[in-house]
């Protein structure tokens, strides 16, 4: 059991209710940055609410002008449907260019191989799928909506980030970012991953959408939904996962904090089903969003293994 | 909501990520599953308190060897602020991080042992500090708990403090000591009951308190990023330079000077995001509509009317090296000022300085890692900066390794 011990009256509230300004100015200077340093710059695109918040502020930055980046998604084949009917209307409504790369056509060549078991998933598999998708259409930066403040080996990860030709970070050799200078040269075959929103919280991110009222896909608002138990966690009842005996579905009512594909994201029971209620559930939550992540609950040091491999 | 942003350094032992996981503890911003897994990580390794440090330490290296190897960032709030703490490496090896993580820094937290007192890395973190301008120093003397919460041993160490680096400190330098104890969370966010003696601020209070936006006061500029041009029929003659003011502020109907053109013209439209504001700040990304048809492109720097910095083709700057390789004597780089890049040939290094001592060394052939020294170089087109002291946002540049790509070096400007 862990004791808390007493705090200042004035911190009783995590976290606040208003956005820094601050972070957009941030974000909006890398993304001008990337347009300008780079010739085939891309927005990576999962369908979930960092992405969705990238490409709004990619809108932003070069308005009235297009954005001058295309979407690449790495569909993993085990996407929420209603993921993937967003992504398609915001597309359309924004006038993007929209690149799909299936981690399935990587299976069927023979890239990678499907997992087996209770925990099959497809999260791994879809790391070869970016890379070729990288190498297939040129793209020397590849703009992602990871945070620092998400995981300990991103904490350490710079806003350019050079990878190698094999897609790989190397966490001893980064190169030293200093003041607002962001150095985006780089040798043939490397490329940049570009972090906008490094800086972000998730509860910035929220607050964010609620300040700019961003349309989410729908799994991120709570909604009845048949799942089942696993690990202490709750998950969406899909053809995708590999149930065993004794895990039997039941109708909830859930939403999702963080959307990757069905196999590795976990649901939380929740009623909040606006923006101002999911936001009060984030300031006072007790389990930290990447909790429902299974796939970093691999090994203590699972995304820093991820990222050395040429993960996001 | 402002943003307030930290460095803290601090050698190995002096607790510096125990001070920081109080910080996040005390101001809730610790999640209930992570302070689990570090509960239950310390009962792994056999201590029977609650072992703040392991919230920030984080890569697989960092365990083997017990030590921060990198820059790390670190988030907390309170209801009026957020923080971003950029926490770097103390030991010897890693000025590099220091001065990479400290580049941005509002506000820098220097921690001192109090039952070692001041040591070689606390002359070294200071300069560091001192050498980027930081507006404020809080030296925090910790583990007081250790060292009997003494009072007499905390006046000494600042009085030696004091002495020993009267002529390193910039007058315009805010300076505090704080006695604590990050361990027991004594003067961090809470006042501590057993230094009765100390009615200063705790650190929490200094942070709140902490200006956060020094370069509104500075002279206007803003280099451009890129040229907006929408190419549509209804936005046929739309040119919009986007960038993000680096200091000053600018109005619409301002008189700027628009630089290498050296042409004057006045601001129509300052718009952020799409939408048009009356006038901008430091810190802000704006894109701004000029009243003249001036070839401007990436690169380019408007600045207030009559208060331009000089053309540069020659310049004098402390350089702090980054790069395994050596700098050397003759050798070209790539020099980065803001966005503008410009070659550059190192012409001749001056001297190099030890930190610690502020000792020169004369004409040396090479400035190697981690190495602060003085150096002439000559640019192939000039460049409009400031003296860093003048305009800390239009004085810094980083210098490229045109063979390797990295970032080598990085460069503070001389008064000429």
């Amino acid at each position: 059991m862990i004791d808390i011990i007493a705090r200042r009256a004035d911190t009783a509230a995590a976290g606040s209710a208003s956005f820094p300004a601050e972070l957009e100015d941030e974000a909006i200077y890398i993304l001008r940055e990337t347009a300008a340093q780079f010739e085939r710059p891309a927005i990576l695109f999962s369908g979930g609410k960092d992405s969705i918040v990238i490409t709004h502020l990619a809108v932003r930055a070069f308005a009235p002008a297009k954005a001058p980046f295309s979407l690449l998604h790495v569909d993993t084949g085990h996407n929420f449907p209603e993921t993937l009917v967003y992504r398609d209307s915001m597309v359309r409504d924004l006038g993007l260019n929209l690149i799909v790369r299936y981690v399935q056509d990587s299976i069927d060549r023979g890239r990678v191989r499907e997992e087996t078991g209770k925990y099959a998933s497809r999260n791994a598999l879809q790391t070869v799928t970016l890379l070729d998708a990288i190498e297939e259409l040129k793209f020397d930066a590849c703009i992602g909506g990871a945070r620092r403040d998400e995981e300990k080996a991103r904490a350490k990860e710079r806003v350019f980030s050079v990878r190698n030709e094999f897609g790989q970070w190397d966490a001893q050799r980064q190169r030293p970012e200093l003041f607002d200078m962001y150095n985006g040269r780089i040798a043939p075959g490397e490329n940049v991953r570009v972090f906008p929103i490094s800086n972000w919280t998730e509860l910035d991110v929220w607050n964010y959408i609620r300040e700019q009222k961003i349309a989410l896909p729908s799994i991120y608002f709570a909604h009845d939904r048949d799942v089942f138990d696993r690990d202490g966690l709750v998950w969406a009842d899909s053809p995708h996962i590999n149930k065993v005996p004794g895990e039997l579905p039941y109708r909830a009512r859930v939403r999702f904090r963080t959307v990757g594909d069905m196999t590795c994201t976990a649901a939380v029971l929740s009623e909040a089903d606006t923006l101002d209620t999911v936001i009060d559930e984030i300031r006072t939550a007790e389990i930290s969003e990447r909790g429902a992540r299974i796939d970093d609950k691999r090994s203590e040091a699972a995304m820093e293994k991820r990222k050395r491999d040429g993960y996001f | 909501m402002d943003i307030l942003r930290i460095a803290t350094a601090g050698s190995v032992d002096d607790g510096k990520s125990t001070l920081i996981g109080r910080l996040l503890y005390e101001t809730r911003s610790v999640p209930r599953d992570k302070l689990e897994a570090i509960d239950a990580a310390s009962k792994r390794r056999g201590v029977d308190f609650l072992d703040l440090s392991l919230l920030t330490d984080g890569l697989i290296a960092e365990r083997e060897q017990g030590i921060t190897i990198d820059v790390a960032h670190v988030y907390f709030s309170t209801p009026g602020r957020k923080y971003i703490i950029a926490d770097t490496p103390g030991h010897f090896e890693y000025t590099r991080n220091m001065v990479t993580g400290a580049s941005k820094a509002s506000v820098s937290i220097i921690l001192i042992d109090a039952r070692n007192g001041i040591v070689e890395q606390t002359a070294r973190h200071y300069a560091i500090a001192s050498m980027l301008r930081i507006p404020k120093v809080i030296v925090c003397v910790n583990k007081m708990d250790l060292a009997g919460y003494d009072q007499s041993r905390f006046d000494a160490i600042v009085a030696q403090f004091l002495g020993q680096f009267d002529t390193v400190k910039p007058a315009a330098q805010q300076l505090h000591f704080l006695p604590a104890s990050s361990l027991h969370g004594e003067n961090i966010t809470m006042r501590s009951q057993h230094m009765p003696w100390y009615s200063g601020p705790t650190l929490l209070d200094m942070l709140e308190t902490a200006e956060a936006h020094h370069q509104r006061v500075f002279a206007a500029r803003m280099q451009v990023q890129t040229v907006i041009r929408p190419r549509t029929e209804a936005l046929h003659d739309y040119r919009g330079y986007a960038g993000r003011i680096a200091s000053g502020a600018f109005s619409t109907g301002d008189a700027v000077h628009v630089l290498p053109n050296e042409r004057a013209s006045r601001i129509t439209v300052i718009e952020r995001f799409g939408q048009p504001v009356a006038c901008a700040e430091a810190g802000d990304s704006v894109t701004l509509q000029l009243a003249d048809d001036i070839d401007i492109s990436r690169g380019a720097l408007l600045t207030a009317a009559g208060q331009q910095p000089p053309a540069r083709k020659e310049l004098r700057a402390r350089l702090c090296w980054l790069d395994h390789a050596p700098m050397e004597n003759g050798k070209t780089y790539v020099l980065q000022h803001g966005v503008n890049r410009v070659r550059a040939k190192i012409a001749p290094i001056e001297s190099v300085i030890d930190v610690a001592t502020q000792q020169l060394t004369d004409a040396p052939a090479q400035l190697k890692l981690n190495e602060i020294g003085m150096a002439v170089l000559r640019l192939a087109q000039p460049v409009f900066a400031d003296a860093y002291v003048d305009n800390p946002a239009n004085g810094a540049f980083i210098l490229i390794d045109e063979w390797s790509n990295t970032t080598a070096g990085v460069g503070f400007v001389e008064a000429s």
